[in-house]
């Protein structure tokens, strides 16, 4: 399985900000989408990503962080991922380094994002099923006929 | 005042597009809701039910075929209607299935192939997998397929377990075949078969091969095909073993020496010889001058790491020129759009979030239409996988109906659906008439020594019900 694959059942394109837009615009853009990370974008070229908890460590120090930009706040070193990049691997590098969302972009161009829940709910999916693949070959001859 | 939606006096109504393991899983997990009455449904466009399991697992792999048992049970509920040879789009459409039910769930599989997208992949000679497979299972669509197996050297390209499943009928002694259900016209035509060198062609390296340990080994036990690959293409390199030692993943560890084996292996004087070929991928097929495909030009690759550490092909500079007559690309499946269902071009899937179809402008869901399986998420996984993927699906349609975000069909009875599919379909299968179908089928292989005798085109199936 790979990142594709994700992305498939994913309707939502990953939610984007332009870095001059403020601390202020990116919130509500978090709230109203309901999650914990937007994608910072230059026309359709990912420049960086900017977590819930970027801004809570700003919070934390600094009372005026609302009218900061999304460009002050957002990581600029993203590691981004393919669609073809299968999961065993994207699984490995997200936990290792500790990345919670993924931007993907196929041929420099963001297509989606996938959050590490994403990323272990589909390969706990696939271990699922073929655990109960192999006992239906397990148990095949208890009664009845193959079709 | 109208009963609730999802009670005895009003049931919850669903159509269920598509009768493979998802249609079935999708239907298990709707029926056993101890909180709603759910009556299923289910349409599928052939009169025999199971899709894949039928007309894609290799005959030669039954033991697998035996997941089918359980569908049967969820068949057997008083609730469940298998409305069988009625296709949605032609003899049914979205309107009709509006105006019937509260939600319909479409798990229409993946119906054709992709492409490799290289010069000289339509010549004669070159195949999807897809009509392969179909072909030698009996689906009564591909039974007029042609493969010219008079060729001495076949090509397979992609290592998934479709590439396995191909190379291995390939490869099969008659006698191996005969104690199967392979389709008897396809059981003929491999008999006569002058195949003699198989290639299956990996674009990545050992370690990224997509086909599992079981095929793996199976390759390496054929009755009258000795297996081979080439020392330097089977072992890892630098990135890979890498890769393979911080992983630590065992099923790929053991793969990897699997094949090692299969490259010091001396040849027995079998007569069949399957290669096993890595890190090169077709660039061309080359004509015979007529038409025919003559030879491949493969492209010799490197591994290269993208930033998430997963290893990709790269092309480099060496060439060589394989000559086959015959070639089969087993490079995935693909999804095909439904008249009226929003489709995602992208991944060849219906448009839609955890099952919801969405709306292509708005991306918001569209009340009462969901998709659950290969059609939802692409074609991978093996049967079990798509379990918990149509019980998401499922469970998105109780949320909905929770919130009464239902569909308002204006005849929500068994008895109108069931009026207008003899209108527009008189000749549909029901469940009872399948069962009575199987029983001819296995009456038939009992005979034969073999599992069952597919009856492979519709006529036959209605000849025999009577009709
Ligand atoms: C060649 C091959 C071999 C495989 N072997 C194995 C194996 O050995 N073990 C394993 O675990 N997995 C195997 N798999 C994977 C497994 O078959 C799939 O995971 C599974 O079948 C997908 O289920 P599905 O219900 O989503 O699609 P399908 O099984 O494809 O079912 C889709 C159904 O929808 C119907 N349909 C399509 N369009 C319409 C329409 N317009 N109207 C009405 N009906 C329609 C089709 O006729 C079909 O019956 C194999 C796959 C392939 C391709
Ligand atoms: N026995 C079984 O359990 C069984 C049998 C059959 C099928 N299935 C399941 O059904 C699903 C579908 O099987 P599948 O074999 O169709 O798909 P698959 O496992 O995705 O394999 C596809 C193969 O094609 C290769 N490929 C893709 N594009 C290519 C290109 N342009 N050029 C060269 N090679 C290319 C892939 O290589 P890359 O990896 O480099 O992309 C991969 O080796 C799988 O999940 C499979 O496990 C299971």
């Amino acid at each position: 399985m790979n990142i594709a694959n994700i992305l498939a059942r994913k309707g939502s394109m990953a939610v984007t900000v332009q870095p001059e837009q403020s601390i202020r615009e990116a919130l509500a853009l978090l709230e109203r989408h309901n999650i914990g990370a937007l994608v910072a974008v230059q026309g359709d070229r990912p420049v960086g990503i900017l977590s819930e908890r970027d801004i809570v460590r700003e919070a934390a120090r600094n009372e005026s962080f609302f009218a900061r930009t999304v460009g002050d706040l957002m990581t600029r070193d993203v590691i981004t991922g393919q669609p073809p990049d299968d999961l065993l691997t994207v699984a490995y590098t997200m936990t290792e380094r500790r990345i919670r969302h993924l931007p993907v972009v196929d041929q420099g161009r963001l297509v989606g994002m996938v959050s590490i829940g994403d990323v272990l709910k589909a390969q706990r999916d696939q271990y699922q099923g073929e655990v109960d693949t192999l006992q239906t070959q397990l148990l095949a001859g208890e009664g009845g006929q193959p079709r | 005042m109208t009963p609730t939606t999802g009670t005895s006096a009003r049931p919850l109504r669903v159509a269920i597009v598509g009768a493979g393991p998802t249609g079935f899983y999708a239907a298990d997990h709707l029926l056993r809701n101890p909180e709603v009455v759910v009556e299923v449904d289910m349409f599928d466009r052939l009169p025999t039910p199971y899709g894949l399991v039928r007309l894609g697992v290799a005959p030669d792999h039954q033991k697998i075929k035996f997941v089918t048992n359980a569908f049967d049970k969820v068949a057997a509920s008083l609730r469940f209607r298998f409305y069988g040879g009625v296709e949605f789009g032609k003899d049914v459409t979205l309107a009709d299935l509006q105006a019937h039910y509260h939600q319909i769930v479409y798990c229409t599989g993946a119906q054709t192939d992709r492409r490799m997208g290289i010069p000289g992949e339509d010549l004669t000679g070159s195949h999807p997998a897809t009509e392969f497979v179909a072909w030698y299972n009996g689906h009564p669509d591909y039974r007029d397929c042609a493969f010219d197996l008079s060729q001495e050297s076949v090509a397979v390209v992609g290592v998934g377990n479709v590439a396995a499943d191909v190379v291995r009928i390939l490869c099969r002694t008659p006698e191996e075949l005969a104690i199967t259900d392979v389709a008897d016209y396809a059981l003929e035509a491999l008999r006569k078969s002058r195949v003699r060198e198989v290639y299956l062609l990996g674009r990545r390296g050992p370690a990224q091969a997509a086909f599992t340990n079981p095929e793996v080994r199976e390759l390496g036990e054929l009755a009258d095909a000795d297996i081979t690959a080439i020392p330097q293409e089977v072992e890892l390199d630098p990135l890979s073993r890498a890769a393979v030692e911080r992983s630590q993943d065992r099923a790929t560890l053991k793969k990897v020496e699997m094949l090692r084996e299969y490259a010091r292996r001396a040849p027995t004087g079998k007569s069949r010889r399957l290669v096993l070929r890595f890190l090169v991928s077709p660039v061309e097929l080359i004509s015979d001058g007529a038409g025919r495909v003559a030879a491949m030009r493969l492209v010799r690759n490197e591994l290269y790491a993208t930033s998430t550490g997963a290893l990709q092909p790269r092309a480099t500079d060496r060439f060589e020129e394989l000559p086959v007559g015959l070639v089969f690309r087993s490079v995935g499946y693909r999804g095909v759009p439904l008249p009226g269902v929003p489709f995602n071009e992208s991944w060849g899937v219906i448009l839609n979030d955890k099952g919801r179809v969405l709306d292509p402008d708005t991306k918001q869901p569209i009340v009462g239409e969901y998709a659950a399986g290969w059609i939802k998420r692409g074609p991978t996984g093996v049967i079990g996988t798509n379990k918990p993927d149509a019980a998401e699906t499922v469970e998105c349609m109780f949320e909905d109906l929770a919130r009464g975000a239902v569909l308002e069909p204006t005849r929500p009875e068994a008895a109108a659906a069931e009026a207008l599919v003899r209108q527009r379909q008189p000749n549909y299968v029901s469940y009872t008439d399948w069962l009575k179908l199987n029983e001819i089928e296995v009456a038939r292989g009992r005979a034969q020594g073999r599992p069952r005798v597919k009856l492979t085109s519709v006529e036959e199936m209605l000849a025999a019900l009577g009709r």
